[in-house]
C-alpha cells in the first residue's frame, strides 16, 4: 500500500510542476514559524489566509457555475456579526463559546446564501452581479439602523481571542485555510470519479440550458454552490471578526466584495489555485505598501490595471500555461519542456 | 411636506437619470459595465472646484470665469473618458469580468488620485447663482432649478440625438445588434468610441451641475456609483427609458424614507436597493429591458 501511495504520488503530484509547486508552498507555510517569529509578518499571513478562504470560495460559487456574485462581502459579515453576537453573549442569551460561535456563524452564512440564491435562481448575468451587490448594503443600512443590537458604526467588539499565542492562531489558520481550500478543490475537479459536483458545475457555466436539457437539476445545484460558497466564506469571517475581537461594518463593505474578485481574477479565475496565488501575491503586497500609505491604493489599483492588461486570463493561468503542456492524445499533464508525452509517448508538438 | 417631496424627487431624480444615462447608453452599445463611469462625474465636479478656487487654479482671469471653467472642465473630463476607453477597455472589450475589474480599478486610481491631489478635506464649489425660488410653499434653491433644468435640457438633447440624426441611429442599430450592424457599413468601433465620449460627457456634465450643490471630496463617486448601477437595472440593462423613470423611481423612494422614517438617512440607500431587488425578482429583466425567449429560465 505504501508503493501504491508513493507510485500515485510521484504520478500526480511530483510530475506535474503545478502541484509540485502548490505541495512546497504548503509545506513552507508550516515551516515559516521556525524561520520567524515576528507579530506583525504572522498577523499578515492570518490575514492572508482567513481571505485565501474568503477568495477560494467566491471562485467557487461565481467562477465554476459563473453566477456572478458582487456581494460576497454578505457571507463575511453575516458570520462575523453572529459570531460577535453569539460570543459577546450579554444582551442576546449566554455567552457561547469559539467552538460553538465559528460553526454557529458559517451556518448563518449558509443561510444568507439561500436567501440570496433565491433571486439568483431566475437572473443572470449583469442582472444577478447587481442584486447581489444590493444584498450587504441593504444589511448595512439594516446594521446603521439599529445601533442597540449591532454598535453601529463601532461594530461588536471585545469578543473572544482564537487562542492566547500568535503563533497558534497562524497554525490554526493555515490548517483551516489547507482544508478547506482542498475540500473547495475536490469539489469543483471535473475529472473526479468520487463527486459529479465539479463537471456539474462547469456544464452549468458553460451553457445553463444545455444543463438542464441534459436532466441537470440546476436549481439544486445553484443553491449547493451558494450554500458551500457561503459556508467556508461564512468561515473565514467568524475567524477573522475571533481574531480582530471586532464585528464591525467593514465586513460587510462593498469594497471587500470587489476584494474578492479582485484577488481570484488578478490570479486567474475558474482555478481555485488561481485565487490561492492571487491573495498571497496581493494582500501581503498592500499590507507591505502601508508605509507609503497614501499611494498604496493606488500601486494596487496600477497593478491590477497592468496585470489584468496583459494577461486577462490571470496571472497563475498564464504561468501554468507556461509550465504545463496538455498531452493532445491522453490528456495527460506534462511539464512543458517534455517533447513526448510521459505516458503516451505522443508528440507533444 | 409632500410638496418638499415631488420638488426633491425632482431634482435628485435628473441628477440620477443623467448619471444612468450615459452608464445605459455604454452598456447598450458596448454590452461592458463600465464601472469608472461617477469616476468622471467626480472629475468634473473637482475640475470646476481646481479652476474656480484662489488656491488652485482660480487666480489664473480668463479660465476661472465660470462659463469658461464648466466648459474646461467638460473638456478635459470627456478626453480623460476617451483616453481610458482605447488604453484600457478597448482591447479586453471580449472579457466582461476584465473589463468590471478593470474600469473598477480605474475608477480607484482617480480616486486616489484626486485624495493625493487635493487631500481629504471637505471643499465646496461657488454656486452659479444664489438664492431660491418660493414654490407651493417649498423653498428651492436657484441652483437646483438649474440643475433641473438642465438635465431636462441634456436629456432632450440626448433624445434628438438618438431618434433623429444618422448617428444617433447607427447607434441604435449598433446597440441592437453589432455583428449585423458592422454588415452594414456602420464602423462599431468608431460608435463604441462616440458613445464613450457622450457618456464621459453626460457624467462630467452631471458633476458640473451638482458640484455647487454638494460637498466635494474624493470618495464621492461611491454613492452615486451604487445608485446608478440599481437603476439601470431596475429600468432594464441597456434601455435608455428605463434609465430615466427607473432614476425617478429610486429617487422617489429614497426622498421618501428620508422624509417618512425616523433614521431614515441611513435606509434611504438599503430601501431603494430592496425596491430594485423586489421588482427583479417579479421582472428579472428589468422594467423595460429586452429578453429573448430563448435565454429565459
Amino acid at each position: 500500500m505504501l508503493t501504491r501511495f508513493f507510485r500515485d504520488f510521484r504520478g500526480d503530484v511530483v510530475a506535474i510542476p503545478g502541484r509540485l509547486i502548490a505541495l512546497i508552498f504548503f509545506v513552507l507555510l508550516f515551516l515559516i514559524p521556525a524561520f520567524t517569529q515576528q507579530p506583525y509578518i504572522l498577523r499578515i499571513l492570518i490575514f492572508t489566509n482567513m481571505f485565501v478562504i474568503f477568495a477560494v470560495s467566491w471562485d467557487f460559487i461565481s467562477g465554476y457555475t459563473g453566477q456572478m456574485n458582487f456581494g460576497h462581502a454578505l457571507f463575511f459579515g453575516v458570520a462575523a456579526y453572529v459570531t460577535a453576537m453569539l460570543n459577546r453573549g450579554a444582551p442576546l442569551g449566554p455567552h457561547w463559546p469559539i467552538g460553538v460561535t465559528i460553526p454557529l456563524g458559517a451556518l448563518a452564512a449558509v443561510v444568507a446564501g439561500v436567501i440570496m440564491c433565491l433571486p439568483a435562481l431566475r437572473l443572470r448575468g449583469p442582472y444577478l452581479a447587481l442584486v447581489t451587490l444590493a444584498f450587504p448594503l441593504i444589511l448595512l443600512g439594516i446594521i446603521f439602523a439599529n445601533t442597540q443590537f449591532t454598535g453601529g458604526e463601532l461594530g461588536i467588539s471585545g469578543i473572544d481571542r482564537i487562542s492566547d499565542s500568535r503563533t497558534v492562531d497562524y497554525y490554526i489558520s493555515v490548517v483551516v485555510m489547507i482544508v478547506s481550500v482542498f475540500i473547495m478543490w475536490k469539489l469543483t475537479d471535473a475529472k473526479s470519479s468520487l463527486v459529479r459536483t465539479g463537471i456539474i458545475m462547469h456544464a452549468i457555466r458553460e451553457d445553463e440550458i444545455a444543463a438542464r436539457a441534459s436532466g441537470i437539476n440546476t436549481i439544486r445545484y445553484k443553491l449547493f454552490a451558494f450554500a458551500v460558497g457561503g459556508f467556508f466564506a461564512g468561515i473565514a469571517g467568524a475567524m477573522y471578526a475571533h481574531f480582530m475581537r471586532i464585528a464591525g461594518p467593514s465586513s460587510l463593505d462593498l469594497t471587500l466584495s470587489f476584494q474578492a474578485i479582485i484577488w481570484t481574477v488578478f490570479g486567474g479565475i475558474v482555478s481555485i489555485y488561481g485565487a490561492v496565488v492571487g491573495t498571497y501575491i496581493l494582500y501581503p503586497l498592500t499590507e507591505s505598501l502601508r508605509f507609503i500609505s497614501e499611494y498604496r491604493m493606488l500601486i494596487f489599483a496600477v497593478i491590477v490595471i497592468v496585470i489584468l492588461l496583459f494577461m486577462p486570463e490571470g496571472i497563475a493561468v498564464w504561468i501554468r500555461d507556461k509550465i504545463e503542456r496538455e498531452c493532445p492524445r491522453c490528456k495527460l499533464t506534462n511539464v512543458s519542456w517534455r517533447h513526448q508525452c510521459r505516458a503516451c509517448s505522443a508528440d507533444l508538438y | 411636506m409632500i410638496e418638499g417631496i415631488i420638488v426633491q424627487t425632482l431634482v435628485r431624480g435628473s441628477v440620477y437619470a443623467l448619471l444612468a444615462l450615459g452608464f445605459a447608453l455604454i452598456f447598450g452599445v458596448a454590452r461592458v459595465l463600465q464601472l469608472s463611469h461617477t469616476a468622471f462625474y467626480m472629475l468634473a465636479a473637482f475640475g470646476l472646484f481646481a479652476l474656480t478656487d484662489a488656491a488652485f487654479l482660480g487666480g489664473i482671469p480668463f479660465i476661472s470665469n465660470p462659463a469658461v471653467a464648466i466648459f474646461l472642465s467638460i473638456l478635459v473630463t470627456t478626453g480623460i473618458g476617451l483616453a481610458v476607453y482605447k488604453l484600457f477597455i478597448d482591447r479586453v472589450r471580449e472579457h466582461h469580468v476584465t473589463v468590471m475589474l478593470i474600469t473598477l480599478a480605474v475608477a480607484m486610481a482617480f480616486s486616489e488620485i484626486m485624495l493625493i491631489i487635493f487631500s481629504g478635506q471637505y471643499r465646496s464649489a461657488p454656486a452659479f447663482i444664489s438664492g431660491y425660488w418660493e414654490v407651493l410653499g417649498v423653498k428651492v434653491a436657484y441652483q437646483h432649478i438649474l440643475v433641473f433644468v438642465g438635465a431636462g435640457v441634456v436629456l432632450i438633447i440626448i433624445w434628438a440625438l438618438l431618434t433623429k440624426t444618422r448617428l444617433g441611429i447607427a447607434i441604435r442599430a449598433t446597440a441592437q445588434d453589432t455583428e449585423i450592424a458592422n454588415l452594414m457599413g456602420i464602423n462599431v468601433s468608431t460608435i463604441l468610441f462616440t458613445v464613450m465620449g457622450i457618456a464621459a460627457a453626460l457624467a462630467a456634465i452631471t458633476g458640473v451641475l451638482v458640484a455647487p450643490t454638494l460637498v466635494l471630496e474624493p470618495r464621492m463617486l461611491w454613492p452615486p456609483f451604487i445608485i446608478v448601477m440599481a437603476i439601470i437595472t431596475l429600468g432594464g440593462l441597456g434601455s435608455i427609458k428605463g434609465s430615466v423613470i427607473g432614476a425617478f423611481i429610486l429617487a422617489f423612494v429614497e426622498v421618501l424614507v428620508v422624509f417618512l422614517l425616523p433614521q431614515g438617512a441611513f435606509l434611504q440607500g438599503a430601501c431603494a436597493l430592496l425596491v430594485m431587488v423586489i421588482v427583479l425578482i417579479f421582472r428579472p429583466e428589468g422594467l423595460f429591458g429586452i429578453v429573448f425567449e430563448e435565454e429565459r429560465l
